[in-house]
């Protein structure tokens, strides 16, 4: 008889366990809570959806820094509070549901950092971390190209090797902010492609703006600029730019794509327009909506437990890479399943220049909705990296 | 917390395997039940996890018994193992009361239960509707209006039914006047309290089940894929079956991390919060693993031969039970609805509004 006791039993996936949050994170939430309460009251920021995406706000990112909201994970050393994955969990949550412009450090903060930590040299750390926690230093990520897409391990960008360094020549696509980034982490080819296509990939760090770096806005359906082509003509790089060890960068961009997987923004793109939409009918009375807002907000509850849960692993030293995939896949979609219940129950017109919240939150989130199941790795691929957990690819 | 869950469903789990072989399982179909796992399980101790030592209780926490209740919905254990511990057990240690052996079952009355005080008297009179394992169980608890009543087997008449799965969810019928002591609600100073309590406590319970059906309905569907063979090559190999596979292991882990997260929650007091979310995430992520099941076996899984509906019968069963996705989710809107402006986040992270 088949049963549930086989070899999957053992999955890392079943492994996942809801965090609990220690009580001292109350704080913690309470001061993020009120200092985004007194930023939107002094208008000094606006409420909007997707504002990791495209909430670019320097100054808003600096004061975040002043109270060591950024590079919280990082150690003291480097400017960071040593905070676990779980305080910074709270942080983040709290400035995405109230659609605060975290776009500008977000890359920073969220992956390049630690990345920088976790396989950069003592130099530097030194030279990248502190600026990143006081929120005066924003990277890029450098990864897709025009030929690669999903199938991340087929990067042309070349790096050869110099006498004292590399010199790289190629063209990366869809990276975010690299426009107003001081920096980016990019994914090279530094040896031949061998059988194994996941040798020879090595990750460089490149200070932005750089002569021979010519930067091209990409701009989205809506008009905003927020990716652009990076083409590195032949640029120079002294060896004391590569990140980690040449030859490496596959694993590295891995427990990167990880990282860059594993946040609440993955579930609370949308959340500000659900907010909107709830007070909305509350304020019509509209008790007929309860059932499918109830179960909407239940789906949150239940992903943001998930994500949680994720974070839990990361505080604990894990690498939820299946976890967080699955999670990402479930969390992404239910940020259009958001936008398809406020057409239903918001009784407005979506209109980017509306002075309605619902009807102006509504044209964001559907102009910015195709990027929810692609960026950071497609729901496919996901479900492909949870096929492959579950022994069947 | 973890390793104890471990070591717990780890025992459940070998006891479940040793006791569900295919006559044990056929006596169990269509109304019966699994009389041996049942003994096992109470000669460890297990039939009385989370009903605390001084009531005659084995102790433990709500999310122990959580986590066996997963790793009896993953076997479909035809046991009354939720209305035993985390129902009846607990209804008779708020009473003040001990718990005998024997399975227990409890439910709450409708409209067609009176119960009525005269002197050193209570009389018990009328019926109540679907309730689970009554042809089996010992002794039920009945939480109605003023408090709870304790009814032994022979003082109830049961109308045999069943729900979707053929597990005994019969019809009652009590006329009878039982001396006072049977009216346990006087210890209780706050019945309807209870009430909530206990309609949290049968939600999660299903929930806890379902979750653990989920995962059997994906085990058996990841191991199908890998031995049945078309064109050539398992089914495993096509793109479109591991993606189903996959929407699969999604749904079953959100169910999974619902329930303890809530059982976690409700472990420290009634959270209705947390509840409602995890029923209504069970129950509805419950349909589209059973349909992804069966899906995954074509027409094989949908025959009386294949196992597979012993699983597929209780996700559609279960769901309905305790309350649907559609009730919960609507006592949980109307929370919303009522958080206040900006109270939403307060409401799902279950902290102060600060906006
Ligand atoms: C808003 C946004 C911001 C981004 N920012 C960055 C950034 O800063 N840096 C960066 O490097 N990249 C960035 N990206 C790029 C992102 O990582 C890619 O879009 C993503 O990896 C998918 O690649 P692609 O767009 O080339 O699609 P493709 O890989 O061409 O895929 C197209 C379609 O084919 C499907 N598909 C492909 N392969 C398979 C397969 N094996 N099985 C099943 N289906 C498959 C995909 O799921 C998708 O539906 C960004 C993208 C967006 C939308």
């Amino acid at each position: 008889m088949t049963t549930a006791t086989s070899g999957r039993e053992r999955l890392d996936l079943w492994q996942l366990r809801p965090a609990v949050l220690p009580p001292e994170l109350d704080q913690v939430r309470a001061k993020v809570r009120a200092f985004v309460a007194q930023e939107v009251s002094s208008g000094r920021i606006t409420t909007r959806c997707d504002q990791w995406l495209g909430g670019w706000d320097e100054a808003f990112s600096r004061r975040l820094g002043q109270h060591g909201w950024l590079g919280m994970t990082f150690p003291a050393a480097y400017g960071g509070a040593a905070a676990g994955a779980l305080a910074r969990f709270v942080v983040t949550e709290e400035l995405l549901a109230a659609g605060a412009p975290v776009a500008a450090h977000w890359i920073a903060d969220r992956q390049s950092g630690p990345g920088l930590l976790r396989f950069g040299t003592e130099e530097q750390k030194r030279a990248y971390l502190p600026r990143i926690a006081r929120g005066e230093c924003f990277f890029a990520a450098g990864m897709s190209e025009p030929d690669t897409g999903s199938d991340l391990a087929s990067v042309r960008t070349r790096g050869t090797r110099v006498a004292g360094g590399w010199r790289i020549s190629g063209t990366k696509v869809w990276a975010s902010g690299a426009h107003r980034a001081h920096a980016m982490i990019a994914l090279v080819r530094t040896e031949a492609r061998t059988a194994d296509r996941h040798a020879g990939l090595t990750q460089v760090l490149i200070d932005l703006p750089d002569p021979d770096v010519h930067i091209r806005p990409i701009l989205l359906l809506s008009g905003e600029h927020h990716f652009n082509e990076v083409v590195f003509d032949d640029v120079f790089l002294p060896d004391d730019r590569v990140l980690g060890a040449p030859g490496a960068g596959w694993q590295q961009v891995t427990s990167e794509l990880a990282m860059e997987r594993s946040g609440p923004e993955r579930v609370l793109s949308t959340f500000p327009l659900l907010s909107a939409l709830v007070d909305r009918l509350a304020s019509a009375g509209s008790e007929a909506s309860a059932p499918r807002l109830g179960a909407l907000v239940a789906r949150l509850w239940t992903l943001r437990q998930m994500s949680l849960a994720v974070a839990g692993r990361l505080e604990a030293g894990a690498a939820p890479a299946v976890e967080a995939a699955l999670v990402k896949d479930l969390g992404t979609r239910y940020e259009g399943v958001v936008i398809e219940a406020a057409r239903e129950l918001g009784g407005a017109v979506p209109d980017l220049g509306s002075a309605d919240p619902v009807a102006l939150l509504l044209a964001e989130s559907i102009l910015h909705s195709p990027g929810f199941t692609l960026r950071g790795g497609t729901n496919e691929i996901l479900r492909g990296v949870v096929a492959k957990e579950l022994g069947v690819r | 917390m973890n390793d104890v869950h471990d070591t717990l469903t780890a025992v459940v789990r070998e006891v479940c395997a040793k006791l569900s072989g295919a006559e044990i399982r056929a006596r169990a179909d269509d109304g019966g039940w699994n009389a041996p796992l049942w003994a096992a399980l109470e000669e460890l101790g297990m039939t009385t996890i989370a009903v605390p030592e001084e009531a005659g209780g084995s102790g433990g926490t709500i999310s122990d018994a959580v986590a066996v209740l997963q790793v009896l919905g993953e076997h479909a254990a035809a046991i009354p193992f939720a209305e035993s511990c985390l129902l009846g057990g607990w209804l008779l240690a708020r009473c003040g009361e001990p718990v005998p052996r024997g399975p227990l079952t409890a439910t709450v009355a409708g409209d067609g239960l009176h119960v009525v005080r005269h002197g050193d008297k209570v009389g018990v009179r009328g019926s109540i509707r679907r309730v689970p394992w009554a042809r089996q169980a010992e002794h039920l608890l009945v939480v109605h209006g003023a408090g709870v009543v304790l009814l032994k087997a022979g003082e109830f008449e049961v109308l045999p039914r069943t729900n979707l799965a053929g597990e005994p969810r019969d019809d009652v019928l009590v006329d009878r006047s039982l001396r006072a002591d049977r009216d346990l609600g006087r210890g209780l100073t706050e019945a309807s309290s209870v009430l909530d309590e206990f309609q949290q406590r049968a939600a999660l319970s299903r929930a806890a089940l379902l979750a653990g059906a989920a995962r059997r309905a994906l085990a058996l569907a990841v191991d199908y894929a890998g031995e049945r063979e078309q064109f050539g090559r398992p089914i495993a190999r096509f793109q479109a079956v591991q993606q189903h596979l996959a929407a699969m292991a999604g749904e079953v882990l959100a169910m999974r991390i619902a329930v303890d997260a809530a059982a976690v929650a409700v472990g420290e007091g009634p959270d209705v919060l947390a509840v409602a979310a995890a029923k209504t995430t069970t129950s509805g992520s419950a349909g589209v693993v059973a349909s992804l099941a069966h899906q995954v076996h074509g027409a094989l899984g949908y025959t009386a031969e294949h196992p597979l509906h012993r699983t597929t019968t209780r996700l559609w069963a279960w769901r309905d039970e305790g309350g649907s996705e559609h009730a919960w989710a609507a006592a949980l809107g109307r929370r919303a609805l009522g958080a206040g402006p900006g109270g939403l986040w307060a409401l799902v992270t279950a902290t102060e509004a600060g906006r």
